[in-house]
């Protein structure tokens, strides 16, 4: 761990302004991956600008009937709060299914957007590694994988993004706003993480310089027909092998809309419109959901460790598709698939 | 006053340790301390051509690099480093030479004003190597594996194979029925919430006073001397807290070495703390593959054991234990060979790691079993009971005691083992599939010689001083127990003084012999109190005890009593204060009954529940039964505590533990407890402690310990729950639900 500077602002504008020109700077909210990160000698900033005073804690109804929540919003708090619980349960849901209490009483709303994979050779600087060393080579690819993507990997990288929260939102359409000293723009959950390519140092397209303020979700919710489902190594505290978020809007057993994103499998949460087209207009049941699996996961690619993720995503994709139809979403209190 | 002996006390440092007023090692103070962070290697085998700190020197707070190029001087022979626990070879010396050994072995240690300063100098500490190959994989080794040394004293045997019996091959190609097959387990770590420590008062003198986190204080003062050619008058070790250490603080860690090294050097105090990825350069639980050849009658007697382990230690020491003995300890057979042989690979010599041994090899053996119980259509159950031995037959003796027929009987009852349907996939409760297994446990029963001071006061308060550890297991509160029954004292009269170096002799706390040591040593010198007693007793004018001979009588509800009339009796405080004396003190030593004409063994029988999600692969241990049979249970609630710790372990070995290397690199990639998994609040459901009646008279006082059989079975009873839940057999472990996929 290194020496570092520490700055703290009171506004966006001054965070803002001791982050612009340095390269070297980083925001610290909950610190539970930026700690770490410092701590493993993988991050290096020379100056951690603590945003934890910003005025960005509230969540707030928009005029257009949906959600924004402040980028310091922990996520304790968001998955207990009341809207959330009752228009956008599956966000709920999956952030409930990530880490442990204590984290999520840390963790904020931006740093669960923005935390790093959890592939074990980027955190240990004694190994080579793309994303952490640009250009020393993946050492996933011909080692340990079994948490690594089976989706939109590349030859440089094949990490994935651990969030549990971002696989929920990427399903509900949410879109990040982020503020910069050129100005803010919003950015579509879709394209705000990106896959590895020949760049994989590079997690979203978020630039330097910039700030995330808040998490705006649309109107539709999926409250009736949702899951989030999550598989891993251990009951809890564990990050997902697959995860798949679901949201189901129906007319009797018809499919009037269906999504569904996956966690685990790639470098970003992974939607695929045509594995979603599978689903519009057609019965709700087990045959249907199959199908919808099979598109998503056509050029699922498995590694020595990783292989049996592809039948496993199938699988846990038709569970959850199931789950969500019979409004018998998966309770992340009880330990137990339902 | 009741006794003590045999209830569900609460321990006496409990409210120490949650309220934070139990020191540990990192939490001794003293002024003008000063931090060493640790640099370790980024490669597992070659040579250190070059460490260059002098880019941390150059951090304001830095004030030394220590490496091999730079320290005070450190023996130079073998024996100096072997310490009580050490296995045949060559111990590892930290910071001795150029050689690298294994992956993250210490190489230099940055000391500095703060922890934070000397974290940071680590960072900027530049190594060069030169960098040859590792090889730590089993599984590419397991044919260059050399079988281990013939014992050359009693306590080699105790490692090494039993001899063979009969003629086990032809026994077993003779069978009717045979199951043969091949169990692995991987590197696991201990991971004790605790990290290793050491803090290092540097007086003025030079003397030195050590607080390290350890299973034993000597075990670390006489280190220390032979390392660093100190008197012993010279170095205290104290470790008066421990939080776990599970077989991994029996050895001297690096940290106790760095650290005195940096004061030594500096001729200041210091303070050491690994970091969570240094724990994993540790000592581990080895890797190992064991084959398993039954043989059995068509009736389910059986006829030969063959049981041969390869297990994994480093290139410079051969650390063994015997995983094949159990096998034909447990069961009646004619034919039994065993052959145990040794990988050597790159990385730290293994260690013991809870019930080292029969964690592994008990869990082979037991699956065997309901493998062959499946061949024979037979109950598991059904069949240990039909195999069940009345003998050691390794070593051709009765056991002092063995109530296993009562585990079994108690455990199957409360788990309702006759409710099960024998046929694979038959139980289900929704999308779940049920599966129960069941499977033996045994571990030993050793006593070990120690020594114990006690102090009495005229105002009835003893001080009982022996210098064992208390890692955790609750030594302190069952001390207390024993002296406060032994004294006729009530329990808060009774302080308990250990982890100190000064203190009188103790072996270090491991083998679940503690307990049993530390109890009988108690009561001893608790005996010869009470003869000082009665020796004062006696010389008051017309004491009722004048004419009572030693045996006869006995200290109850602080008074000396003539046990055959209890009226006859003169209360402590007369019996010292008219004899003029205020404290009387008194040490002995305890010796283990040489009772090598009988086996000492613990036993427990482990029935496990599981369900697994028949689409998704998914493993919850539903329920869990463990009846075990220690002999005497000195405390319910500790012992209870110690089972239950037990069969957590079990359910992450089952399931979960696992160290992962990439042997490319020879390193642990999940050397974090996010990575590492072992069962959390989650994967623990409901688990059931029994313990039966086991009278033994091996020793005056009847204990056996339970620090370690809790753990053995479990993996074996959830194995084999598994099987009969999906009917799938997987036989190496964890049991990650990718090995449950179709
Ligand atoms: C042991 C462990 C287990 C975990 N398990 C899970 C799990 O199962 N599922 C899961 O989803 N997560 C898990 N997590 C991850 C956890 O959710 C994240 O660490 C957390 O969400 C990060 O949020 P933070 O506020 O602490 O981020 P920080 O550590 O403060 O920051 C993370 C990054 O985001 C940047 N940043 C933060 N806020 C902003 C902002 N507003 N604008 C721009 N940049 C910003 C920081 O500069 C930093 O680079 C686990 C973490 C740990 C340590
Ligand atoms: S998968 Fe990505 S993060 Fe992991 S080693 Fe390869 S490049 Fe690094």
């Amino acid at each position: 761990m290194i020496s570092f500077h520490y700055a703290r602002a009171s506004c966006v504008g001054e965070a803002l302004q001791e982050v612009a020109g340095d390269a070297n700077a980083k925001f610290i909210a909950g610190g539970t991956n930026l700690i770490d990160l410092m701590k493993m000698d993988v991050e290096r900033p020379t100056k951690v600008i603590d945003i934890t005073r910003l005025p960005l804690k509230r969540v707030e109804r928009t005029p257009g009937g949906g959600l924004r929540i402040g980028a310091l919003v922990r996520n304790t708090d968001l998955a207990y709060h009341p809207l959330v619980e009752q228009r956008y349960p599956v966000l709920a849901d999956a952030i409930m299914a990530g880490a442990s209490q204590q984290l999520r009483n840390m963790a904020s709303t931006g740093g669960n957007l923005l935390q790093r994979t959890r592939c074990a050779y980027f955190y240990d600087i004694a190994t080579p590694c793309n994303k952490r060393e640009p250009g020393s080579g993946c050492s996933a690819i011909e080692g340990q994988n079994r948490m690594h993507a089976i989706l939109g990997g590349s030859e440089a990288c094949i990490a994935t993004h651990p969030s549990d929260m971002c696989v929920a939102l990427a399903m509900l359409d949410a879109k990040v706003h982020v503020g910069s000293a050129s100005g803010d723009r919003v950015i579509a959950f879709a394209d705000f993480h990106r896959l590895p390519g020949d760049t994989p140092q590079r997690d979203t397209h978020l630039n330097a310089g910039e700030i995330i303020t808040a998490v705006e979700l649309p109107p539709k919710g999926f409250a009736t027909n949702y899951t989030y489902l999550k598989i891993r190594d251990r009951l809890s505290y564990a990050f997902a092998l697959v995860s798949v978020a679901v949201g189901l809007e129906l007319d009797g057993d018809t499919i009037k809309e269906g999504r569904f994103a996956l966690g685990g499998v790639a470098h970003k949460p992974w939607r695929d419109p045509q594995a979603e087209a599978v689903l519009r207009g057609q019965p709700a049941h087990a045959a249907t959901f199959a199908r919808a699996a099979g598109v998503v996961l056509r050029d699922a690619r498995g590694y020595a460790h990783n292989t049996f993720k592809i039948d496993l995503a199938r699988r846990c994709i038709v569970r959850a598709l199931t789950q969500a139809a019979c409004g018998t979403p998966q309770s992340q209190s009880a330990k137990k698939i339902v | 006053m009741a006794p003590y002996i045999g209830t569900a006390t609460s321990r006496v440092d409990g409210v120490a340790k949650v309220t934070g007023a139990a020191k540990y090692a990192a939490e001794f103070n003293t002024p003008g301390l000063v931090y060493g962070s640790i640099v370790t290697s980024t490669i597992a085998k070659g040579w250190i051509k070059r460490v260059d700190g002098s880019a941390a020197m150059r951090v304001k707070g830095v004030i030394d690099v220590l490496s091999h190029e730079h320290r005070p001087p450190m023996a130079d022979d073998d024996k100096a480093y072997a310490d009580e626990v050490a296995p045949l070879g060559s111990p590892f010396r930290p910071l001795y030479d150029n050689r690298v050994m294994f992956s993250r072995q210490p190489i230099a240690l940055v000391v500095a004003e703060t922890s934070e300063i000397a974290r940071f100098g680590e960072s900027l500490v530049r190594v060069e190597y030169e960098v040859e190959a590792p090889v730590t994989d089993l599984n590419r080794e397991r044919d260059a594996a050399v079988p281990v040394k013939p014992p050359t004293n009693p306590f080699e045997a105790l490692f090494t194979p039993p001899k063979p019996r009969g003629a086990p091959e032809r026994a077993l190609a003779a069978a009717a029925m045979r199951h043969e097959a091949e169990y692995c387990t991987p590197i696991e770590h201990h991971n004790p919430m605790e990290l290793y420590a050491a803090t290092v008062i540097y007086h003025a003198d030079g003397k030195l006073t050590l607080y390290d986190k350890t299973q034993g204080v000597q075990n670390i003062q006489r280190y220390v001397c032979s390392v660093f050619g100190m008197k012993p008058e010279d170095v205290r070790v104290m470790s008066p807290f421990v939080g776990g250490a599970f077989g991994n603080g029996l050895r001297p860690n690096f940290e106790i070495v760095l650290a005195v090294l940096a004061a030594r050097a500096l001729r200041r105090s210091v303070r050491v703390v690994l970091t969570r990825p240094q724990m994993y350069a540790l000592g581990y639980r080895p890797a190992m593959i064991q084959r398993i050849g039954l043989g059995a009658t068509t009736d389910g007697t059986l006829d030969a054991i063959t049981h041969d382990a390869i297990t994994v230690t480093s290139e410079y020491e051969d650390y063994y234990r015997q995983e094949t003995g159990w096998s034909g300890l447990l069961y009646t057979c004619a034919n039994a060979k065993y052959a145990h042989k040794l990988a050597k690979l790159d990385l730290p010599t293994a260690c013991d790691m809870r019930c080292p041994s029969a964690a592994t090899g008990v869990y082979a053996l037991e699956c065997a079993m309901d493998e062959l119980a499946v061949a024979l259509k037979a109950d598991p159950l059904e069949l240990r009971l039909r195999c069940y031995s009345e003998r050691d037959q390794n070593n051709n003796r009765p056991f002092g005691s063995k109530a296993l027929r009562e585990c079994y009987r108690q455990g199957a009852q409360a788990f309702g083992w006759d409710k099960r349907n024998p046929e694979p996939r038959s139980m289900r409760d929704g999308a779940d599939l049920v599966g129960w297994g069941m499977a033996t446990g045994v571990w030993d029963a050793f006593q070990a010689p120690i020594t114990v001071r006690i102090a009495l006061s005229a105002n009835g308060h003893a001080e009982v001083a022996c210098a064992t550890s208390d890692i955790g297991t609750g030594t302190r509160t069952i001390m207390a127990q024993v002296a406060a029954d032994m004294l006729g004292l009530p329990l808060d009269h009774i302080s308990i003084n250990l982890g100190d170096s000064n203190l009188p002799q103790s072996p270090v706390e491991g083998g679940s012999w503690i307990a049993v040591s530390v109890s009988n040593g108690i009561a001893t010198t608790a005996a010869s109190i009470r003869d000082e007693l009665l020796r004062l007793a006696k010389q008051i004018p017309n004491s009722p005890l004048a004419a009572t001979a030693p045996g006869e009588v006995a200290l109850i509800d602080g008074k000396l009593a003539d046990k055959g009339d209890v009226s006859r009796a003169i209360s402590i405080s007369d019996a010292m204060r008219q004899g003029g004396v205020e404290r009387i003190e008194q040490e002995k030593t305890t010796n283990p009954s040489a009772d090598a004409a009988r086996a000492h063994n613990t036993h427990s029988a482990v029935f496990a529940e599981v369900k697994v999600d028949e689409q998704l692969g998914v493993i919850r241990v539903t329920r869990v039964v463990s009846a075990v049979a220690a002999g005497r249970i000195l405390n319910t609630k500790t012992a209870g505590s110690q089972v239950l710790g037990s069969v957590v372990w079990g359910i992450g070995m089952a399931l979960h533990e696992e160290t992962l290397i990439d042997h490319r690199f020879g390193r642990v990639m999940n050397a974090n407890i996010a990575e590492y998994h072992m069962p959390v609040n989650a994967d623990v459901h409901d688990i059931k402690v029994i313990f039966v009646d086991e009278p033994d008279d091996s020793n005056p006082l009847g204990i056996k310990g339970v620090g370690e059989i809790g753990i053995v079975g479990v993996a074996a009873a959830i194995a084999n729950a598994v099987y009969h839940a999906t009917g799938k057999r997987v036989r190496d472990l964890p049991i990650t639900l990718d090995k449950l996929s179709p």
